[in-house]
């Protein structure tokens, strides 16, 4: 990495102790439903109440999700709009399993594990036979046919606009009711562990090396003798898995399946957070879904505020509406800070911190382009 | 019988609106390499102005010729407004970073739709037209209502021309010229930035024009109009070849009459069968029915 040395100069006291941030940061996350802490304006109530333990457990398996899109988008340079499909996939296959089936847990995730595998590995070889801004297109249009067939309820499946509750009968009694989001906080925050440890595990592999020479310029990988289309492939079925496992511990949180999972909206709220936390590196995108759920969920809170029904419409309106706001920040980020936060956390301030967390810092711009 | 020529007449009409989108994608693709996901959001305005411009002459449940004749002439002035205003103010900055550029266009996208459930709040609203285009007119036993003959009649004005434009005027030549390549073009000392603008502007304005007639089609207008059509869009493109605007021609009729005779006999049939087309012609013909080899 370039001028390590120069940074550990500079940087000597933090950087003796920067492989405990993650230590500290894991600790202090594991340790949330154990503290009653009050953060008045920010959370409503302690932090360890079960509407504030779910916000951030949504926001963890949301950033999983973020994370298995970010191996493609941001270490491989592959623009896909078909993320949804897969994170659909882990929402409603099991729902389906367990209610219209009546399988068991077991068998149940196996199945949609399996699923969600063989749907990557028949999208992405379908779709990964084309380039750049005709695979963004063709990513799409897969998408939307997953989005139309849950939403047109074929044989009363789905449950259509309304979607499908999640039964309890099969789950574990630690995973059911309000008094027990705390179990579901530790689950997906281990998941969220486990994904992140494997993301870096492959990242590091040849493989991942390959990956990120495809980024960088595809037709020299070529050159070398290598297949990119098959590389590809490979960061495609691992992607959708992964954000078929995202959808798995997002639909315990829910208790229920709801057809924005296999929206092309959600497709490009995941491209926002990778945007927001910065495509460069794997906690970025992480960082980048917990700030996106926590604003979703907080501007409308802050919306019904008296100071903001107080406001002129106006400037009152957007607010009640987060995803006008999403666009514009979007924009801005792309125009002003297209690294995202791991991008400013890149900065020589903070890069000690960055690197700490474990994440390769983009030395200059993240360079998706080989694609489009 | 009858049931045919409903479906098939029905079926070309939405062909209609998705070539008006696709004609501008693809043109805009053709010159710029960019995917515009901005393009459902000038779709939308295109909508809502002309429900705002129709409700401004004639308030009432059935708009008046004159509103909509106005609306003929405003929607697609929004379209283009909104379009040159992006490409200028956003897109200029980004020619160099292509990703990002579909990124913007992205955010312009999600933005635009979302103002205007952020100005007319986020419901469904019945788009009023005159009787005569509401009404129905029999063809060989089938009562068809009129607006989806001047969607196609507009739809065939608009490719021929389109034709014209590009083959015929000089501004086709640069445009044409830019697309096969750019560098060359500009060391000729031609202006590419104001052809891009143009053809961008030109984009924005056939999105508007479809979104009017999308409005008529549908007979409601809300937000997320132009984001559910672009994506038919976007397949239009891909089979008929980007860059091609015979080709969309093409694979808009297919696309449309395929998604409508589906749709007669299953509720969901249709949009299947419509990404099944795109899934073979991927497989044997990757490039699109009509796409130049690159």
């Amino acid at each position: 990495m370039r001028g390590e040395h120069e940074l550990m100069g500079v940087h000597e006291g933090l950087g003796r102790y920067r492989a405990l941030i993650p230590v500290a940061v894991l600790v202090a996350l594991l340790a949330v439903p154990a503290l009653p802490l009050r953060l008045p304006g920010l959370f409503d109530g302690p932090l360890n109440s079960p509407g504030n333990l779910q916000l951030l457990a949504v926001g963890f398996a949301l950033g999983i999700a973020a994370l298995s899109y970010n191996l493609l988008f941001g270490y491989t340079g592959v623009l896909s709009f078909g993320h949804a499909l897969f994170f659909g996939a882990g929402v409603y296959l099991p729902t389906i399993a367990l209610r219209k089936w009546r399988w068991d847990l077991g068998p149940a995730l196996a199945f949609t594990l399996l699923a969600g595998v063989l749907l990557a590995l028949a999208v992405g070889a379908l779709a990964l036979r084309t380039k750049g801004v005709y695979f963004a297109m063709v990513t799409l249009a897969f998408a939307q046919a997953g989005a139309v067939l849950v939403g047109k309820d074929p044989g009363g499946l789905t449950g259509g606009e309304e979607g499908l509750s999640l039964p309890t009968r099969p789950l574990p009694r630690w995973m059911v009711g309000v008094v027990n989001t705390d179990n579901l906080y530790w689950l997906t925050l281990a998941v969220l562990i486990a994904v992140y440890l494997l993301a870096l595990r492959l990242i590091t592999s040849p493989a991942g090396h390959v990956w990120q020479g495809i980024r960088e310029n595809e037709g020299r990988v070529e050159l070398l003798g290598l297949r990119p289309y098959l590389f590809k492939l490979l960061a495609f079925v691992i992607s959708g898995a992964l954000a078929t496992v995202a959808g798995i511990v997002y639909l315990f949180l829910l208790s229920g399946a709801n057809p924005r999972a296999v929206s092309a909206d959600f497709t490009v709220t995941l491209l926002l957070m990778v945007i927001i936390g910065g495509s460069g590196s794997l906690w970025g995108p992480v960082a980048g879904a917990l700030l996106y759920h926590y604003l979703n969920v907080r501007l409308t809170v802050w919306a019904g505020t008296p100071a903001v029904a107080g406001l002129p419409a106006i400037l009152g309106q957007p607010l009640r509406d987060p995803l006008f706001i999403f666009g514009i920040v979007f924009i801005l980020l792309v125009l002003f800070f297209p690294r995202g936060l791991a991008g400013a956390f890149a900065g020589r301030r903070l890069r000690p911190l960055a690197r700490a967390l474990g994440g390769t810092v983009p030395a200059r711009e993240p360079r998706p382009r080989g694609e489009i | 019988m009858s049931t045919f020529i409903l479906i098939a007449l029905t079926g070309l009409a939405l062909a209609a609106m998705y070539f008006l989108l696709a004609a501008g994608l693809s043109l805009i693709f053709g010159l710029m390499d960019v995917l515009n996901f901005a393009h459902g959001a000038f779709f939308t305005w295109g909508a809502y102005a002309a429900w705002w411009t129709i409700g401004q002459v004639s308030p009432g449940a059935r708009g008046s010729t004159g509103g909509f004749l106005l609306a003929l002439l405003v929607a697609p002035l929004v379209g283009a407004a909104l379009a040159a205003a992006v490409e200028v103010g956003l897109l200029r900055r980004l020619y160099a970073r292509p990703i990002y550029q579909v990124l913007v266009t992205l955010g312009v996208g999600l933005a635009l739709s979302q103002l205007t459930s952020v100005i007319w709040r986020p419901d469904a609203r019945p788009f009023p037209q005159p009787a005569w285009l509401a009404a129905t007119s029999t063809v060989l036993g089938a009562r068809v209502p009129n607006n989806r003959f001047l969607l196609i009649g507009a739809a065939v004005v608009v490719l021929a021309g389109m034709l014209l434009f590009l083959r015929k005027t000089r501004y086709g030549l640069v445009v044409r010229a830019g697309a096969e390549n750019r560098e060359m073009v500009q060391a000729l000392g031609i202006d590419v930035d104001r052809a891009f603008t143009v053809v961008f502007a030109l984009g924005g304005a056939l999105a508007g024009l479809g979104g009017l007639f999308g409005a008529a089609y549908f007979g409601a207008i809300d937000p997320h109009l132009g984001s559910v059509n672009l994506i038919f869009a976007f397949i239009v493109v891909v089979i008929g070849g980007l860059g091609s605007i015979g080709g969309s021609a093409l694979a808009a009729v297919i696309i449309g009459l395929a998604q409508q005779f589906g749709n007669y006999y299953t509720t969901w049939a249709g949009d299947f069968v419509v990404v099944l087309l795109l899934a073979v012609v991927l497989l044997v013909r990757p490039r699109g029915l009509l796409g130049a080899k690159h």
